[in-house]
């Protein structure tokens, strides 16, 4: 039986954290490396990096980024953000990603979700959603950070990801991000219904027992949060002891 | 010095840096001389079958390596550690090292998800030295399709996912293979690499 995991996600931009990490002992709270090591060692199963900028020009330094964190992190790393070509994918892993994820550059191209299973494997592509209840009872997709309607059927592009060959999907809704009331139970489950790649949960955590309940309530295999994490409300410890009590397998 | 064999087809990259962490003198080669003056040599491998060992081959290493996994630790990683076995039928029947008795198939259950991927616990079956400081629960970062099919006595640990799939393998003397990744097994799998080294010397 693989344990569920508990994946933070890093927000970088031109070489920081986005938002500052609030951790005792970690002096740059701005510092993705010091970052990314903090949660390897409070037992974090993976850790993803986000370039939120993901312009050209800035492309080096973020793998810079990346590079340095694979020589101190024994944990996978997924890296996203700006990977829109096969080209981008083989950088990003050759700088020490274990995996990618694609998102928008998925939506307007799914052909990229295919040709990178095809050459790097499926367990290296990881396709993240932005999606959004339609008000007629289904979701749609959104893409650029959840500022543009793609006009996709969720249901459908979830489907669409599996047979392309994606070895995971992380869906995040944005009608529950930032609202911190819980994982979109809905919305997973209906993903999870119709997909056999893991699911991972994005977006909605605000308390400790979100966490347990995702993984009571839907077959989410990972959970994934950010600023929970960052400001030190919760630790990772916290939040797998809880689960754990709760009869859930945690590494 | 531990020897990492470059053949074109092992992610080198994530094994070195680990090594690199843990101050372990190591060179990545592909030079039969290096592997027999190192102390313990390591066999990584990504993709597939048929495709590693048609590399292997090329590099004109086979014997080299089965000579020097009589007389010193040997670690096969993932790919590297099916490739220890007799065979596999991964993209048709492909011959391995034939180091560790046994055969490499697709994982057979239907129910389950293929690959194999996240972290699972090891059942640990034998005692070994490359287990020792390692406090259970064990779990370590798995990626694979195809598992190994051998002797309860060559597995030093299995994992459960809907069928047992060894884990951790040995010849009984030097060769070792772990199906899982310990350079991305967290703290514990950096232990296994301690250890190896410990074993080396």
């Amino acid at each position: 039986m693989l344990a569920k995991r508990i994946i933070p996600c890093l927000d970088v931009r031109h070489g920081k954290v986005v938002k500052g990490v609030n951790f005792e002992g970690v002096k740059d709270v701005g510092d993705p490396v010091a970052c990314a090591a903090e949660y390897n060692r409070q037992g974090a199963d993976e850790i993803v990096f986000y370039d939120i900028v993901a312009s050209h020009e800035g492309r080096g330094t973020f793998l810079d980024v990346v590079r340095e964190t694979a020589k101190q992190v024994f944990v996978p790393l997924t890296v996203g953000g700006g990977i829109s070509s096969v080209e981008d994918m083989r950088e990003t892993l050759r700088a020490g990603a274990d995996k990618i994820s694609i998102n928008s550059s998925a939506v307007k191209n799914p052909k990229l979700i295919s040709e990178g299973a095809e050459i790097f494997g499926s367990q290296c592509i990881v396709v993240g959603i932005d999606a959004k209840r339609d008000g007629r009872g289904g979701y749609t997709v959104y893409a650029n950070g959840g500022r543009i309607d793609m006009h996709v059927d969720l249901l459908e592009w979830v489907q669409e990801i599996e047979r392309r060959g994606a070895g995971e999907i992380c869906l995040n809704s944005i009608d529950t991000d930032g609202v911190r009331g819980g994982f979109d139970l809905e919305m997973l489950k209906d993903v999870c219904a119709r997909v056999r790649i893991p699911v991972i949960a994005s977006g909605g955590a605000g308390k400790l027992s979100d966490f347990a309940t995702v993984f009571e309530q839907t077959d989410a295999t990972a959970a994934l949060a950010a600023s929970l994490f960052h400001f030190g409300e919760l630790t990772i410890p916290q939040v797998k002891a809880d689960c754990r009590s709760k009869g859930i397998l945690m590494r | 010095m531990i020897a990492v064999i470059d053949y074109g087809a092992g992610n080198l990259f994530s094994v070195c840096n680990a090594l690199k962490y843990l101050n372990i003198a190591h060179e990545v080669t592909k030079d039969a001389d290096v592997i027999d003056r190192a102390d313990a040599v390591i066999l990584p491998g990504v993709g597939a079958f048929p495709a590693a060992m048609d590399s292997l081959h090329a590099t004109g290493l086979v014997d080299t390596i089965k000579q020097n996994a009589a007389k010193k630790p040997l670690l096969g990683i993932c790919l590297g550690m099916q490739m220890l076995f007799d065979r596999s039928d991964e993209n048709g029947d492909c011959d391995g090292l034939g180091l560790i008795t046994g055969e490499v198939h697709r994982i057979l259950s239907k129910r389950v998800i293929i690959p194999h991927m996240g972290w699972n616990e090891l059942v640990i079956t034998q005692e070994s030295p490359l287990l020792s400081n390692i406090e259970k629960p064990v779990f370590t970062y798995f990626v694979h399709s195809y598992q190994a099919f051998c002797d309860d006595k060559k597995i030093i640990a299995y994992c459960e996912y809907d069928g047992r799939i060894p884990a951790l393998v040995t010849d009984g003397k030097f060769v070792f293979g772990a199906q899982y990744h310990p350079e991305k097994s967290g703290e514990k799998g950096l232990q296994m690499l301690r250890n190896f080294e410990e074993l080396a010397r």
